[in-house]
C-alpha cells in the first residue's frame, strides 16, 4: 500500500510540472491585461506601461516563466496583483474556510444520501422511492444562487434562525488560530464562538450540499440496486443470514465502490472552491477569490491557487483508491 | 427635478429596537461595537499608497488631512489645519495648524509632522511611484524627487514655521490643491511610526508591518486588528481632539454580492452596508431597515465614440440626445435620489453651468435629424459591461435596455455587444478603438473640475475617438490657473463647448445609498465618502 501510494505520488511530478507550464501560458492567453483590470479606468498608458514594467509582464514569456519556476523553487509562489498578499499566505488563509464548508456539506450529503439511496432501492417502485428519485432530480436541477435565496428568506428573514453570511458573528471576538474556525473555538474553549461558526455553517452548507447529495442518492440506489440481483445476495438470504449481516456484509459492501468513486469526485470539486456558494454567503474560501482573481486577471494567484487545487485533488484522488483497498480486497491483491 | 433630491443630515430614527445578536455590552449612550459591511476588504492600511474605497473607507476613521471636507458636501474644511492662506500667484500655501492633537501612539502632530509627510510622498522611492501605489499623490504632484518623474513635480518644499504653522511651496500653481488634501491618500500620518514599522522601500509594501498592523494617525478611532478575510477591526482613541466616537468598536467586514449585502443588514448580522442595489432599497424600507441615499458626486454617460460612423457626425450625436428619455432611464434603472445630468459634472462641482445647451426628448425632432443626416436606419454598436454595479452605474443591463428600446424608437438599429466588466469592457472601451455607444461613467474622488472633465476630454482618447486640440488646450489652461474663483468661469465655458460638442449624452447623477439596522443612528453620509464613524451610535 505504501509503495503504491508512493509510486502514485511520484507519477504527480511530472503532471505538476506540464500543469504548471500550460497554467502558465493560458492565463496570460486570456485576453485583457491585469494592468489595466488593476488600474481600472483611471489607467493611463503610461501608468499601464509601468505596471506592466514593475511586475515584469512585458519580458518575454520564456523568461517570465524562468523567473517564476525559480521563484517556485524557492517556495516563493509570488504575490497577488491585487491585493500584495503572498500567494501561499492567502491560501493558507482561505483554504480552511473552503474545507470546512465543503467537509461539511459532503458529510451532509453522505450521511444523508447513502442511507436515502438505500431505502430507495430496497423499496423500488414505491411511494417513498419514487419521491426519493424525483426529490433529487430536482437537488440537482435547482441552481445554488436560487436556492440560496430561497434559504435566506425561509431561514434567516421569516423564521430569524440563521444569519445568512461571513463565517461568524463580526461581534465575537474569536481567537483564530487554525482558521478552522468551529475547531479554532473548541481549541481555544471559546464555545460561543464555535458555536456562532457552526451555526454560519448551515444554510451555506445546506446550500452546498444538494448538489453531491442528489448525485449520491441516486448512484447508491442504483449500486443497491444492482447487488440486490446478484446471486450471492439471493444465496445469503436462502442460507439463512439474519438480514443486517445481508445488507451490512453483502449488499452495502459490494455497492460501496461506485458510491465511494463518487464521493470522491464529489470531495474534490467541493474542496477546489464553491464559488457561487462562497459568493452568495460571503464565505471567506478560495473559490470565491480565484473567481474574483479571473476577473482580475491576477496571474500569479490564477496560477498558484490551481496548482494548489491540483494538487489537493490529486491527493483525494490518492485516498480514494486507497479506499478502495480496504473496501475491496480484489484491488489490493491486484 | 422629479426625483427626490436627498437633503444631507445625520438620520435620527427614535427608538432601539433589538440589539445585535452578540457583543450586548452597549449601555444606554454608547459604547458597543458598530459592525459596517463593504464590498471587499481594505488592499492595505497605508493609505498614502492606495486609491480604493474600501481601503479609504477604513483609513477614514484613523487618520485625518489638514483638510476635510463639510459635513454632507464635497467642499473644503478646516480639519488638522484650522485655516489657511495663500499668496496670490498660488504658489505658497500657510496653515495653522489645530494645537492639542496627537496621533496614536502618543506622539504629538505638529508642523514637522506635516513636512514629514510631504517629504516622504515627494522622496517615495521607485517601486512605489507606479499607478498601483502612490496614485494620487503622483497624479497630484506630478512628480517626485527621483526615477522616471523626476523634476516634473510641483512640491517644491516644505516649511515648519515653529510648532503650529506650516508653509507649503510649490513650483506651479494648482488651484485644486486645497480640495485635494481631504483626501485618504494625503492624510497625515506619525512619522514616529512611520520611522518605526513603515519601508517605503520594500520590495512589497502591502506586507510591511505598517501596511499591516501598524497605521498611526490622528483619528477618533485607532487600529486594533486585522484579521485578513474576516474584519478589520478598529477601538475608540480616548484622546482624540474630536468629539469622541460613541462606539467602543468598529468592525469593517467584506461582503462581495449586493444582494447579500442587503440581506445581512437585514438579519441585523451587520449594522450597516455600502453600495445597497436599487432593487433591494424598497424591501429593505418595508422590512424596518434606513436606507440613505448620497448626494450624487457621480455622473453616468452614454459615450459616442466619433471613430465610429455615423457618430462622427454632430448631427447624428445630437440626434440621440434628442431621442433619450432620461427621465425615463432613471426611473427604470438608477435607484431613488438620482439627479438627471445635463453635463459632465455634479452640480457641486466648481464650473457647473446652469446654461448649458440642453436637448430635451423629443422623439420626433430626433427621427427628423437622423433622415437629415442620412442616418435613418443606422446600424450602430451599443456596448454595455455585465456582471457589474458601479456607484454610478448599479445595473447596466437594465439602463443598455431602456437606451436601446428609446434608440429604437427614433430608427436607429442597435447592435448591442455586451462584455465582461474587467477587464474585458474597460480593455475595449479605454484601450482600443473598436466600440461604438457606450454606457460608462464616474464618481468624484473629490471635489476638482478636472477630476471630471479633465479626466473625459483632456487628451485624445480611444474611448471618444475625437481630437480637438481646442478643447485639449481649454482644459489644460483650466488646470494651471492658480485660483478657484479664476477658474469658475473657464470650466463654465468648458463646460457649454462640451455639450455643443456632445461627445456623449450625459444621462444623470445616481445616488449611491447605504443601509442601516433600525437602531443605528448618527451616520453622516458625505457625496464625496468622507464618512467618519465617531458620530455613530448602535442601539
Amino acid at each position: 500500500m505504501l509503495r503504491f501510494a508512493l509510486r502514485r505520488l511520484a507519477l504527480m511530478v511530472p503532471v505538476l510540472v506540464g500543469l504548471s507550464i500550460l497554467l502558465f501560458a493560458w492565463v496570460r492567453a486570456l485576453p485583457g491585461d491585469p494592468a489595466r483590470a488593476l488600474l481600472g479606468q483611471r489607467a493611463t498608458p503610461e501608468g499601464i506601461a509601468r505596471v506592466n514594467e514593475v511586475y515584469g509582464f512585458n519580458e518575454p514569456i520564456v523568461q517570465q516563466y524562468l523567473k517564476y519556476v525559480q521563484a517556485l523553487l524557492g517556495g516563493d509562489f509570488g504575490r497577488s496583483i491585487k491585493t500584495g498578499q503572498p500567494v501561499l499566505d492567502s491560501f493558507v488563509e482561505k483554504f480552511p474556510g473552503t474545507v470546512e464548508l465543503g467537509v461539511t456539506a459532503l458529510l451532509l450529503a453522505v450521511v444523508i444520501g447513502v442511507p436515502m439511496g438505500y431505502y430507495a432501492a430496497r423499496h423500488q417502485g414505491r411511494f417513498l422511492d419514487t419521491f426519493i428519485v424525483s426529490g433529487s432530480l430536482l437537488g440537482v436541477v435547482t441552481p445554488v444562487f436560487f436556492l440560496a435565496i430561497l434559504l435566506k428568506l425561509v431561514f434567516a428573514n421569516w423564521l430569524d434562525l440563521l444569519p445568512t453570511s461571513l463565517r461568524q458573528d463580526p461581534r465575537i471576538d474569536a481567537t483564530h488560530i487554525t482558521n478552522f474556525y468551529v475547531l479554532d473555538g473548541l481549541l481555544t474553549r471559546e464555545y460561543d464562538a464555535a458555536w456562532d461558526a457552526l451555526v454560519h455553517l448551515v444554510l451555506p452548507s445546506v446550500a452546498l450540499a444538494t448538489i453531491p447529495l442528489a448525485i449520491i442518492v441516486r448512484i447508491t440506489r442504483a449500486a443497491v440496486a444492482e447487488v440486490l440481483n446478484e446471486d450471492y445476495v439471493r444465496t445469503a438470504e436462502s442460507k439463512g443470514l439474519a438480514g443486517h449481516v445481508v445488507s451490512r456484509r453483502h449488499v452495502l459492501r459490494n455497492a460501496l465502490l461506485p458510491v465511494v468513486t463518487t464521493i470522491g469526485l464529489q470531495a474534490g470539486l467541493l474542496l477546489s472552491g464553491a464559488v457561487l456558494t462562497e459568493t452568495v454567503f460571503a464565505w471567506n474560501g478560495i473559490g470565491k477569490f480565484l473567481f474574483e482573481a479571473i476577473g482580475q486577471r491576477d496571474y500569479p494567484v490564477l496560477q498558484g491557487y490551481i496548482l494548489f487545487i491540483a494538487i489537493i485533488y490529486a491527493l483525494i484522488n490518492l485516498v480514494v483508491d486507497m479506499a478502495y483497498g480496504v473496501i475491496d480486497p480484489r484491488v489490493r491483491v491486484s | 427635478m422629479g426625483l427626490v433630491g436627498m437633503t444631507a443630515g445625520a438620520l435620527l430614527l427614535a427608538g432601539c429596537a433589538e440589539s445585535g445578536r452578540d457583543g450586548g455590552e452597549g449601555g444606554d449612550e454608547g459604547g458597543g461595537t458598530f459592525v459596517f459591511a463593504g464590498a471587499a476588504e481594505p488592499e492595505l492600511l497605508d493609505p498614502a499608497f492606495a486609491s480604493d474605497g474600501e481601503t479609504f473607507r477604513v483609513a477614514r476613521q484613523m487618520f485625518e488631512g489638514l483638510v476635510g471636507t463639510e459635513p454632507g458636501t464635497p467642499d473644503p474644511a478646516p480639519l488638522l489645519a484650522e485655516s489657511w492662506e495663500n499668496t496670490e500667484d498660488g504658489l505658497s500655501y500657510t496653515f495653522q495648524l489645530r494645537e492639542g492633537v496627537k496621533f496614536h501612539d502618543g506622539t504629538d502632530f505638529n508642523a514637522d509632522a506635516v513636512c514629514a509627510n510631504f517629504d516622504r510622498w515627494y522622496n517615495f522611492p521607485e517601486g512605489v511611484q507606479s499607478d498601483d501605489f502612490a496614485y494620487y499623490y503622483s497624479k497630484l504632484f506630478r512628480g517626485f524627487a527621483e526615477g522616471p518623474k523626476a523634476g516634473d513635480g510641483i512640491f517644491e518644499s516644505c516649511e515648519a514655521n515653529g510648532e503650529s504653522e506650516v508653509t507649503i511651496n510649490l513650483t506651479e500653481p494648482f488651484a485644486g490643491f486645497i480640495a485635494a488634501l481631504s483626501l485618504p491618500a494625503l492624510s497625515m500620518q506619525s512619522p514616529s511610526a512611520l520611522e518605526e514599522y513603515q519601508d517605503d522601500a520594500a520590495a512589497n509594501v502591502n506586507t510591511t508591518e505598517y501596511s499591516t498592523a501598524h497605521p498611526t494617525g490622528t483619528g477618533p478611532f485607532q487600529f486594533d486588528s486585522w484579521d485578513r478575510g474576516n474584519r478589520v477591526t478598529l477601538t475608540r482613541f480616548d484622546d482624540y481632539w474630536g468629539e469622541p466616537a460613541k462606539v467602543d468598536t468598529v468592525a469593517v467586514v467584506a461582503i462581495a454580492d449586493p444582494k447579500a449585502r442587503a440581506t445581512a443588514v437585514q438579519n441585523d448580522e451587520v449594522d450597516g452596508a455600502d453600495l445597497i442595489g436599487p432593487a433591494d432599497i424598497a424591501p429593505l424600507e418595508e422590512a424596518g431597515m434606513q436606507v440613505m441615499p448620497r448626494d450624487p458626486f457621480t455622473v453616468l454617460y452614454l459615450g459616442l465614440n466619433q471613430k465610429q460612423k455615423p457618430l462622427d457626425d454632430i448631427e447624428v450625436r445630437k440626434a440621440i440626445a434628442h431621442a433619450i428619455d432620461k427621465e425615463a432611464v432613471a426611473s427604470a434603472s438608477l435607484p431613488e435620489g438620482t439627479e438627471l445630468a445635463t453635463q459632465f459634472m455634479p452640480q457641486s462641482v466648481v464650473g457647473w453651468n446652469p446654461d448649458v445647451t440642453q436637448y430635451e426628448y423629443d422623439p420626433e425632432k430626433a427621427r427628423q435629424m437622423l433622415k437629415d443626416a442620412g442616418a435613418d436606419g443606422a446600424t450602430i454598436e451599443f456596448n454595455y459591461p455585465t456582471d457589474v454595479s458601479r456607484p454610478y452605474m448599479p445595473s447596466p443591463a437594465d439602463t443598455f435596455n431602456v437606451l436601446r428600446s428609446q434608440l429604437k424608437e427614433v430608427g436607429l438599429k442597435i447592435k448591442p455587444v455586451a462584455d465582461v466588466w474587467s477587464p474585458d469592457y474597460l480593455d475595449k472601451i479605454t484601450g482600443s478603438p473598436d466600440h461604438g455607444m457606450h454606457l460608462l461613467g464616474w464618481t468624484g474622488d473629490y471635489n476638482d473640475s478636472d477630476n471630471f472633465v479633465g479626466v473625459f476630454f483632456g487628451t485624445q482618447t480611444d474611448e471618444f475617438g475625437f481630437d480637438n486640440p481646442e478643447l485639449f488646450k481649454k482644459l489644460q489652461a483650466a488646470r494651471g490657473v492658480p485660483t478657484l474663483e479664476e477658474q469658475t468661469p473657464l470650466y463654465e465655458e468648458i463646460n457649454a463647448d462640451v455639450m455643443e460638442f456632445l461627445p456623449g449624452v450625459p444621462l444623470a447623477h445616481p445616488a449611491p445609498s447605504l443601509a442601516f439596522g433600525p437602531d443605528v443612528e448618527g451616520y453622516q453620509q458625505s457625496p464625496v465618502n468622507d464618512e467618519v464613524w465617531n458620530t455613530v451610535s448602535v442601539g
